[in-house]
């Protein structure tokens, strides 16, 4: 199940760096983040199966600072959208207002 | 049946991972995505790492999809999804780049069972009897409050640091 596994992850991640380019609505591109490090996990579990339990402690530690990424980065979006009223990342070009 | 399992959780979870990147709702995407992460928590008990499975369904499916749930009702983004997905060459750009990371993932997993360094490592049999004898939990808790006790630390004080940086961040000015 281990060659599966990693094709699944490798289709996951691929997909979530089609949405990351592919989408104006920087909600979804944090969507497609979070979907790129859970194919990442997948890859983690399945080589731990095989390589001992470190892949599992490690995909734990992804799992925390996905949530600290998450927390601070929908913190940006909702101070960015008070200031434009968008969430459009067209709309986002400078570092400064 | 294990396998027909794994292929049945691999179909919802791309079909899953398709709507997110597909749907123009924010709303559907973000319950698409609940249904992809459900499903990689199903392959996780396929893989026998049970306590992964139960916190990405507590943590990563609850928690943080109802974080983003809560971000785009608070925002009223329901209904504003005119132009949305890129075109021209965006559009372009977005294949070539995925193409090619998807050419170099294609070529790593030949015959990965089979790679000598497997002979090294205690493969499914010996992490079987890891966890008979120390328990799901248990197999994981022991080397992380040990070998990996500096780095859970280092987690916990980024939680903190991520949760006053995200309330000063928010934080309406006055």
């Amino acid at each position: 199940m281990l060659a599966e596994a990693l094709v699944l992850s490798a289709i996951l991640f691929v997909i979530g760096t089609f949405g990351v380019l592919i989408r104006r609505n920087a909600i979804i591109m944090f969507l497609c983040v979070e979907l790129q490090l859970n194919a990442v996990n997948l890859s983690f579990v399945a080589l731990s199966r095989y390589l001992g339990i470190e892949g599992q402690i490690f995909v734990f530690f992804v799992m925390t600072v996905a949530a600290a990424e998450a927390a601070v980065g929908l913190a940006i979006i909702i101070s960015i959208f008070r200031h434009y009223e968008t969430v459009n990342v067209d709309n986002f070009n400078l570092l400064k207002w | 049946m294990a396998d027909i399992l794994f292929f049945v959780f691999a179909g919802t979870a791309v079909g899953g991972a398709l709507g997110v990147v597909l749907q123009k709702n924010p709303v559907g995407s973000l319950l698409f995505m609940v249904g992809t992460l459900a499903s990689v928590a199903g392959i996780f008990v396929l893989m026998e790492a049970h306590f992964l499975a139960a916190i990405q369904v507590m943590v990563y499916a609850g928690a943080i999809m109802v974080l983003f749930l809560f971000v785009i009702m608070l925002l009223n983004l329901g209904h504003d999804y005119k132009d949305d997905l890129k075109s021209g060459v965006g559009l372009f750009l977005a294949f070539a780049v995925t193409g090619a990371i998807g050419g170099l993932l294609a070529r790593q997993f030949r015959g990965a069972e089979e790679s000598p360094i497997m002979a090294h490592f205690p493969g499914p049999e010996g992490m079987d009897q890891l966890l008979a004898e120390q328990g799901a939990i248990g197999a994981i808790a022991l080397p992380l409050f040990t070998d990996y006790v500096v780095a859970f630390e280092l987690t916990g004080i980024l939680l903190l640091v991520a949760l006053v940086g995200a309330i000063v961040i928010a934080k309406r000015r006055v």
